[in-house]
């Protein structure tokens, strides 16, 4: 048998490896993959609390399809967005991105 | 060590080395590709976890949809970003000490909370999960607002991706 310690130690690496990615990167597309990690991550926390927690409900997993649907819907509109400003710009370096800066 | 153990660690490994190669590797198509080998590493979790449903729309969702989109974007992008130069900021070393500080304080939590070693207690009833997760999402006492809430959120997610990246006609 699997402690439920194994999924949460591998789920906070996995998370703060995003948030290095999102800190760090400069190209937008690298930053929302380090989002994507982030995500997935908190994913795996839902479905081990779930698993490990209330396994006779089932809200831990109505979460993590919530989570799916918004994922997808992030990461549609947040490349529409890059693809967008590449059009504009030529450029899709995190840095350049400042016309709304006042 | 039984074998589910063995096999945790094992895509353990493989997935936190993809995962690391995603927010380290030069050329961003290698970074789509570590991204999805780490996409897998999550599913085998939920196989592990007796979630199969989440496999299988992980393999779906995840690497069917989102990183043939990533892959896609960083084709369409592919001028600009040369490969060459520096791939992140000046301060990447304040990004992993914020990190670090991050997985310490998380861990200083979880050591401290009575349930961090809990085992699995044992499913009742396996194999009718899924109908019981299928009805709770359309039933009117359980998730059905969030459920209608999370497609009119795609819906408009999708009117709003095309409206954004389409070509603007003169």
């Amino acid at each position: 048998m699997i402690p439920l310690s194994w999924y949460l130690i591998f789920a906070a690496i996995l998370f703060c490896i995003g948030l290095y990615g999102v800190l760090v990167r400069k190209n937008a597309i690298a930053i929302l993959m380090g989002i994507e990690l982030m995500l997935n991550s908190v994913n795996i926390n839902l479905i081990a609390f779930w698993r490990y927690r209330s396994a006779d409900g089932i809200a831990g997993q109505a979460f993590a399809i919530i989570v799916f649907a918004v994922a997808a819907a992030e990461v549609a509109v947040g490349l529409a967005l890059i693809i967008s400003i590449y059009r504009r710009r030529s450029s899709i370096v995190a840095d350049d991105m400042n016309m709304m800066k006042w | 060590m039984t074998p589910e153990q063995i096999i945790f660690l094992i895509v353990a490994v493989v997935t936190l080395v993809a995962g690391i190669s995603v927010v380290t590797s030069r050329n961003l198509i290698h970074s789509a590709l570590w991204l999805i080998l780490s996409l897998f590493g999550i599913a085998v979790f939920y196989v592990l976890l007796d979630a199969g449903f989440f496999a299988v729309i992980q393999v779906i969702i995840y690497i069917g949809a989102i990183a043939i989109l990533f892959i896609f974007a960083a084709m369409l992008t592919r001028r600009v970003m040369q490969d060459t130069g520096p791939q992140s900021n000046s301060n990447w070393w304040l990004g992993a000490l914020i990190a670090l500080l991050l997985l310490a304080g998380i861990a200083v939590v979880l050591v401290n909370w009575q349930g961090f070693t809990a085992l699995a207690p044992e499913l009742i009833n396996p194999s009718g999960r899924l109908s019981q997760l299928g009805l709770a999402l359309v039933s009117p006492d359980q998730y059905v607002l969030p459920f209608e809430l999370a497609s009119v959120l795609l819906v408009a997610a999708m009117i709003g991706a095309i409206f954004v990246a389409g070509e603007k006609k003169q």
